[in-house]
């Protein structure tokens, strides 16, 4: 068996045949047919998507313009989510906020993922003293929930994009580690690996070659929980005034200051930007049960 | 007969009503005793509990009704900028030595809060604190009193204030409801035990603060004004979001909050409560300012300053933003109810105030350009507090913008916001300039720089604005005091642009109708010891 053999399980998604005979049309299909709560969360992902790289072409506004004629104007052709208090179009606002969102969700979730992945198999591969300390560094790190250890981190750096992602990333990396962790022990184990060092390869092509490969599923799956969760943190930040700061467009800060201002004459300012956290964050929890369930060896009998 | 018999009878039931609407009117207006009135305090914690020290209202609105002060702003007449009357003294005195000596008879009946015997020691060792800070203690208002010469005790019970020259804006500044009478033995053993602790003389004693929570005080059974302070006690909640504090009105579990809300929450208020909530409103002598730090680049450039004031359009932001935040009125660096505030033709020639916006910001651009500053990129330092701080950031932020100018935020709590100020790390910040007692002359005294008032942050100096402000302080007639406004005003908005004045605010204070005897003033720095407070429940 060529060391390579092993990363095969990671894209087979359809056990009846080898998945190298299927397109990526069909296999697309067959995702959208085995799974269309999944189907529905990818699709809620990839409007975000669209939102966010494309925010300077597909708002009617600008997101920071004030414009005092229109304040507080319910939803109408000329605004369709209404306008907040300063006469700032809400659509406009959200377009943009998609984007500060898939930044900072993204950021976190790939940063942190990485740096826990590299960290997880590192303390599984080499054991002993490593494993114990870094385990213990994760146990220190991990008895703080997520935004209280974010709100720690703000605190000491300060407000602003850089800051927020920062402050997400930080306790994502534990969280990564341990789960990665867990997998990369038992592969640790396998023959393969065994074999891998008996023909003398060096600790870094082992651990990349042959066990991060097969930590892939879980962390992938990972990755996309951190996204939703990395949204919902820095839209929390934002909410208690330390995330991105006005007139930077961001969900959180929507939700904030005017919203809480004008929940009952203007309920559209309050209303618009929790759906587009709520949408965002269940479209990506959707697509991330499917993935697992795909990748799962496990579940894709069911 | 059967009309004038009807006459007799409809003018004997007017009386009678007349009569009964005013034994109803005279009975509400008799104060009740007992209660106690829970107030939110719209700041996360005062930086201190120093009044000398300290600027904002998250302290004196902590502080007040624990101390004395020696003379102040009658609390039943506050609008008024003439009407003082005695606290610690025991009746206005005259001036002597052509306005130049001015004898305070000290009451001889008031108690510290300890028990002791409150004299005049005191009120000249907290007045010298005051006006003439020791080596290492800050006095935020030291510049108001630059006529004061040296203060003596002739005798147990007299302060004598000896000036330098007669001032018109002397009374006024002796008003400062900041500069409450501390404890002479405890100020000498440790000048800043207050910045901590809390121990005055006033109509409340300190029962307990929890940082970020609350602060409370019960009756002082001792207090020197016989009958009051009718409340039983207080509980102020600090409460930094607005959502909360109007929330704590509308539940009742907060009667008020003395600062002051803006018209949206007036509005719900008023609809959800009806006549259960009580709405005072005025002028505020407050205004939000921008100060620039002259020592950060290109901020030492005149032109840059300059083209900051020239983009911002106030007589269009103003009456729009009116509606959303408590801002209101275009001004100069004078309250705009004084005599000597500048008249609309005259702030049309300072910039920022031009009637030509697009020639304005026109111009803006050119002074940019020439100093090598378009497009520039810089960060506003601002306060963790909703109305109007933040307001009036966003929209200046979106006016700055209209020159090119790319501008973020930093916004902090009370705390670190006057930390960053004082420590000069900052580009921009935006500021209140809010005075207590309506008091040109030493309420302009802010833009002077820090070597003269000490909560200036422009990391400035100008010899010659202090010699401008110096002869406007020294001139006594009137008119040609308004003449060297002018010139003092013209010099700070526009020849040195030191400071940009952004826009004057309006107090609105909704209140549960149960709570009687407080009136509104166009500062929320007055007329809070709450002394004669009473729930009418």
């Amino acid at each position: 068996m060529s060391p390579s053999d092993t990363t095969l399980p990671i894209s087979a998604i359809d056990d009846d045949a080898p998945e190298t005979r299927r397109s990526i049309l069909e296999r697309s299909l067959l995702f959208c047919r085995r799974q269309p709560l999944g189907t529905f969360g990818l699709a809620l992902c990839i409007v975000m998507l669209i939102a966010g790289l494309g925010a300077e072409w597909l708002a009617p506004y600008s997101p920071t313009a004030n414009d005092f004629s229109a304040m507080t104007e319910p939803p109408s052709w000329a605004h369709l989510l209404g306008t907040d208090q300063f006469g700032r179009d809400l659509l406009s606002r959200i377009i943009y906020g998609a984007r500060t969102a898939l930044i900072v969700g993204f950021s976190c979730a790939i940063v942190g993922g990485f740096v826990g992945l590299v960290l997880g198999v590192g303390s599984a591969y080499f054991g002993g003293r490593i494993d114990a300390w870094l385990q213990r560094v994760f146990d220190v790190l991990m008895a703080f929930p997520l935004i209280i250890m974010a709100l720690a981190v703000v605190a000491i750096f300060g407000t602003g994009v850089q800051n927020v992602i920062v402050a997400i990333t930080v306790p994502l990396v534990p969280r990564c580690a341990r789960v990665v962790r867990s997998s990369a022990l038992s592969i640790r184990e396998v023959p393969y690996v065994d074999a891998a060092r008996a023909c003398g390869f060096g600790h870094v092509r082992i651990i990349m070659r042959h066990m991060v490969p097969n930590v892939m599923a879980p962390f992938l799956i990972l990755i996309t929980a951190f996204v939703g969760q990395a949204i919902l943190a820095e839209a929390s930040l934002s909410y208690l005034g330390l995330g991105v700061q006005e007139p930077v467009a961001a969900w959180g800060l929507m939700l904030q200051g005017g919203a809480e201002e004008y929940a009952s004459t203007a309920p559209w300012i309050a209303v618009f930007p929790g759906l587009a956290i709520a949408l965002t964050v269940f479209g990506i929890s959707l697509y991330g049960d499917a993935l697992r369930d795909v990748l799962d060896p496990k579940m894709r009998d069911r | 007969m059967r009309t004038t018999g009807v006459l007799w009878a409809a003018g004997l039931g007017m009386l009678l009503a007349v009569g009964v609407a005013s034994v109803v009117s005279a009975a509400a207006a008799t104060p009740k005793r007992g209660g106690t009135l829970t107030y939110t305090i719209p700041a996360d914690a005062p930086a201190s509990f120093d009044g000398h020290r300290e600027t904002s209202f998250a302290t004196v609105h902590s502080i007040a009704p624990f101390y004395s002060v020696l003379i102040r702003i009658n609390p039943d007449n506050p609008s008024s900028t003439t009407d003082f009357v005695c606290d610690l003294c025991t009746e206005m005195p005259k001036p002597t030595d052509d306005g130049r000596t001015w004898a305070f008879k000290i009451r001889p009946d008031v108690k510290w809060h300890d028990g002791s015997l409150l004299t005049a020691d005191d009120v000249a060792t907290s007045w010298r604190y005051v006006v003439n800070p020791p080596e290492g203690i800050s006095s935020a208002r030291e510049s108001f009193y630059l006529m004061v010469d040296r203060i003596e005790v002739p005798d147990r019970q007299t302060v004598t204030f000896r000036l330098k020259f007669a001032s018109n804006a002397f009374l006024p500044a002796l008003a400062d409801p900041f500069a409450v009478i501390y404890k002479k033995a405890i100020l000498e053993k440790d000048p800043r035990w207050y910045e901590k602790n809390i121990m005055g003389s006033g109509p409340f004693r300190f029962t307990s603060y929890e940082v970020g929570q609350s602060i409370k005080g019960v009756r002082n059974p001792d207090y020197y004004r016989k009958g009051q302070p009718y409340l039983d006690g207080f509980i102020a909640l600090y409460a930094p979001k607005q959502a909360v504090r109007v929330d704590a009105i509308r539940a009742d579990r907060a009667a008020v909050e003395f600062r002051g809300l803006p018209p949206s929450a007036r509005d719900q208020l008023v609809k959800e409560l009806g006549d259960k909530v009580t709405v005072q409103s005025s002028d505020w002598n407050c205004g939000s300012v921008v100060t620039v730090n002259h020592r950060r680049k290109p901020f030492d450039d005149v032109r840059v300053r300059r083209a900051l004031t020239l983009a911002v359009d106030r007589w269009r932001g103003a009456p729009s933003l009116a509606k959303i935040a408590n801002v209101r009125t275009v001004g100069g660096i004078v309250f705009p109810g004084s005599p000597m505030a500048a008249t609309r033709e005259e702030l049309e020639k300072l910039p920022g105030y031009w009637p030509d916006i697009d020639k304005s910001r026109a111009e803006a651009k050119r002074l940019l350009r020439e100093a090598g500053a378009e497009g520039l990129s810089f960060e506003m330092l601002n306060r963790n507090v909703d109305q109007p701080y933040k307001f009036v950031g966003t929209w200046l932020i979106d006016e700055w913008s209209k020159v090119g100018l790319r501008v973020t935020q930093r916004v902090v709590p009370t705390g670190p916001w006057f930390e960053a100020m004082r420590s000069g790390n900052f580009e921009v910040v935006l500021q209140a300039n809010c005075h207590g007692v309506v008091n040109p002359l030493t309420d302009v005294g802010n833009y002077l720089p820090h070597t003269v008032y000490t909560e200036n942050y422009g990391q400035f100096e100008d010899q010659q604005e202090i010699d401008l402000y110096d002869e406007m302080v020294r001139e006594t007639d009137v008119a040609r005091q308004r003449g060297l406004m002018r010139r003092y005003e013209t010099y700070v908005l526009d020849t040195a642009a030191h400071t940009m004045h952004a826009l004057w605010w309006h107090r609105i204070v909704p209140q549960r109708s149960y709570v009687k005897g407080w009136k509104i003033s166009p500062s929320h720095y007055i007329n809070q010891d709450l002394a004669n407070v009473w729930l009418d429940k």
